[in-house]
């Protein structure tokens, strides 16, 4: 038998001792570790996380805010922030589709699939190098809140609740966008997509407006729409104006819980599904 | 005593829809040598790397790699080959070195192997100042020498090379020669697929001409050209000599019919070489009162063998497009 070279290499040096697990992990690091150096080289790509949350912020407080009246009442700042949480996470997805065609359609990812390493690492990384940037950015919405006269009025858990909702559904969405961009061939066809897609989604629910100043054959669609659980529940575990408590639509009336099911059905679908089309794209 | 084969294919099929990429492709690459796959563009050659490679599940045949099957076996094959494509797979956005190390742990090294096997392959490879740059940086002669050190990082005893010098300028090219000739002498067996024949003949120890998905020939690059195009004797004639006496005179010697040229002051004479037949010829011409310039024998060059075998000239450019859309789709 022929010399196999990678036994010639000294043990110590090697990891195939390890566990299934453990390489997993290492593998998925080792990749979220190449988005990070990505992102400190070209500080640019934060833009949709932070640049972008600002100026809705900034629109809706003093642009549109003040032709929104609240029912019941409430600062329109206050309300804006809740919606604005869970949206500004979410609509990261559009941009994870387009760095996964662009991913795709290089050769790096033959060379992945040409290493021992672990399968899956390559998409389960994407949606963690995600997760650090959404977390910027949920702390930039929450700066600029503040700054705009945003204020909790509940404890710390039910704050850190919110905050940990908003990041699951983002992680959520990302999975979807690792779908879109797994099934487009361009960049361009990924960020036009995600974008059509993106934007009923975002402006018929009660991220900016409440859902009663809707028609009311939208209203239904706006209950419903896992964007308005979101919003309705960072205010009120922020204590925010919350109009949406009003409305006896199930995932108002309950929605932390909405957001969860929401969240997990979407990673029930589109989690397997990018593993998926991962594999077919792969193997031809 | 003859060693398992590093590589061993049996009636590989793969198609794309209705195009056949490979259709009963056999190979056996023996270890520790360098193996030429031949073919003009559109031929099969990526196809079948990819499929080696673990990239491609074939749809019909089997594929081992140092006796593990690409299918079933992927892992263990994935453990002890290295693939540089036709286009570098590097991420533009990282230095030089941090994609090294950053491959290097992916092909199992701790962080502290990966590291030190970065350093000393940017050595190897020339590439140590510009290491720190991100990769986008780089010219297209250092994308492919950083493509090459990151296929070698985690130590392969099999390295596919799917065609490593197209485009490339001469300097790049001859780098890239004396690479695979110093992993070739330290006992890397090296799959190389490519449409420049003379890159064959100076690498190849064994070569495999394949064309519409199957091999056609396959052999030393000497066995094929004797066997295939055989040798010529090329016989220039002084001006004003009888083209029809050289004819007459030579034909003794020759393995087969003698091709004058258009003007009839060139013959080319198949022959089987033999101890001494240039003299003899000369000598037979000489008798018959037939003036010559000049006496040569030919070999026939891979170009010739690949013209015999498939009636068609390589290198034809026109085919690029319909091949990497091929695989392209593939992807």
């Amino acid at each position: 038998m022929s010399a196999i070279a990678a036994e010639l290499v000294p043990e110590r040096d090697v990891t195939y001792g390890r566990s299934p697990l453990s390489h997993f992990v290492a593998d998925v690091w080792v990749l979220t570790k190449r988005s990070i150096a990505r992102i400190r080289r070209e500080p640019e790509t934060l833009a949709d996380v932070t640049i972008q949350p600002v100026i809705f912020i900034l629109m809706f407080a003093y642009v549109f805010g003040g032709a929104i009246a609240l029912l019941g009442g409430g600062n329109y700042h206050e309300y804006l922030i809740g919606g604005m949480l869970g949206m500004g996470l979410a609509q990261t997805a559009p941009g994870v589709a387009v760095a996964q065609v662009t991913d795709m359609s290089t050769g790096l990812i033959d060379r992945f699939r040409s290493l021992p390493m672990s399968r899956w690492a390559v998409l389960a990384a994407r949606s963690v190098a995600e997760l650090l940037t959404q977390m910027i950015g949920a702390v930039v919405v929450a700066g600029v809140g503040l700054a705009i006269g945003w204020r909790v009025h509940t404890n710390a858990a039910d704050v850190i609740a919110a905050f940990a909702l908003a990041l699951l559904f983002g992680y959520a969405f990302t999975w979807a966008g690792i779908c879109l961009g797994m099934t487009l061939r361009s960049p361009e066809a990924a960020q036009q997509t995600g974008f059509i897609l993106f934007l009923p989604m975002v402006f018929i629910s009660c991220a900016f407006v409440p859902i009663q100043g809707m028609p009311g054959w939208l209203q239904p669609i706006a209950e419903w729409n896992p964007m308005s659980a979101i919003a309705t529940a960072c205010r009120k575990l922020f204590g925010n104006p919350n109009p949406a408590a009003a409305i006896p639509s199930w995932p108002l009336q309950h929605p932390e819980l909405a957001v969860l099911c929401w969240s997990a059905a979407i990673l029930v679908v589109f989690a397997p599904l990018a593993v998926h089309l991962y594999r077919r794209r792969a193997l031809g | 005593m003859s060693e398992a084969p590093a590589i061993e294919a049996e009636g590989l099929v793969k198609n794309y829809g209705k195009t056949r990429a490979l259709a009963g492709f056999d190979l056996v690459v023996p270890a520790g040598t360098v193996y030429g796959l031949l073919g003009p563009n559109g031929a099969g050659k990526t196809t079948a790397v990819r499929v080696f490679a673990t990239l491609l599940r074939p749809d019909g045949g089997r594929a081992q790699v140092l006796g593990h099957d690409v299918v079933n076996q992927a892992a263990e094959v994935r453990r002890r080959i290295g693939l540089t494509g036709q286009y570098a797979a590097l991420d533009e956005y990282l230095t030089g070195r941090a994609n090294l190390v950053m491959i290097g742990q992916l092909s199992r090294l701790t962080a502290a192997a990966a590291r030190r096997r970065a350093d000393e392959m940017l050595e190897r490879f020339s590439l140590t100042e510009a290491a720190g740059r991100a990769v986008k940086t780089y010219s297209g002669g250092m994308r492919r020498r950083l493509d090459l050190a990151a296929s070698l990082i985690g130590y392969p005893s099999v390295l596919f090379l799917d065609e490593p010098t197209t485009g490339l300028d001469p300097n790049a090219r001859a780098m890239t020669w004396d690479i695979v000739r110093e992993l070739a002498a330290e006992g890397t067996t090296l799959l190389l697929t490519t449409q420049y024949l003379e890159e064959a003949d100076q690498l190849a120890r064994r070569v495999a001409v394949i064309d519409d998905g199957a091999v056609i020939a396959e052999g030393t690059p000497d066995q094929l050209k004797s066997a295939v195009a055989g040798e010529h004797l090329e016989v220039v004639l002084a001006s004003g000599a009888d083209a029809e006496a050289a004819i007459i005179a030579v034909r003794p010697y020759a393995a087969g019919s003698v091709q004058p040229d258009q003007d009839g002051r060139r013959l080319s004479v198949p022959v089987t070489a033999a101890e001494g037949l240039t003299t003899r010829v000369v000598r037979a011409l000489d008798d018959a009162g037939v003036q010559v310039n000049d006496v040569t024998i030919r070999r026939a060059s891979l170009d010739d063998v690949f013209l015999a075998l498939t009636g068609r000239l390589t290198s034809v450019e026109d085919d690029r497009e319909t091949e990497t859309e091929l695989e392209g789709s593939a992807v």
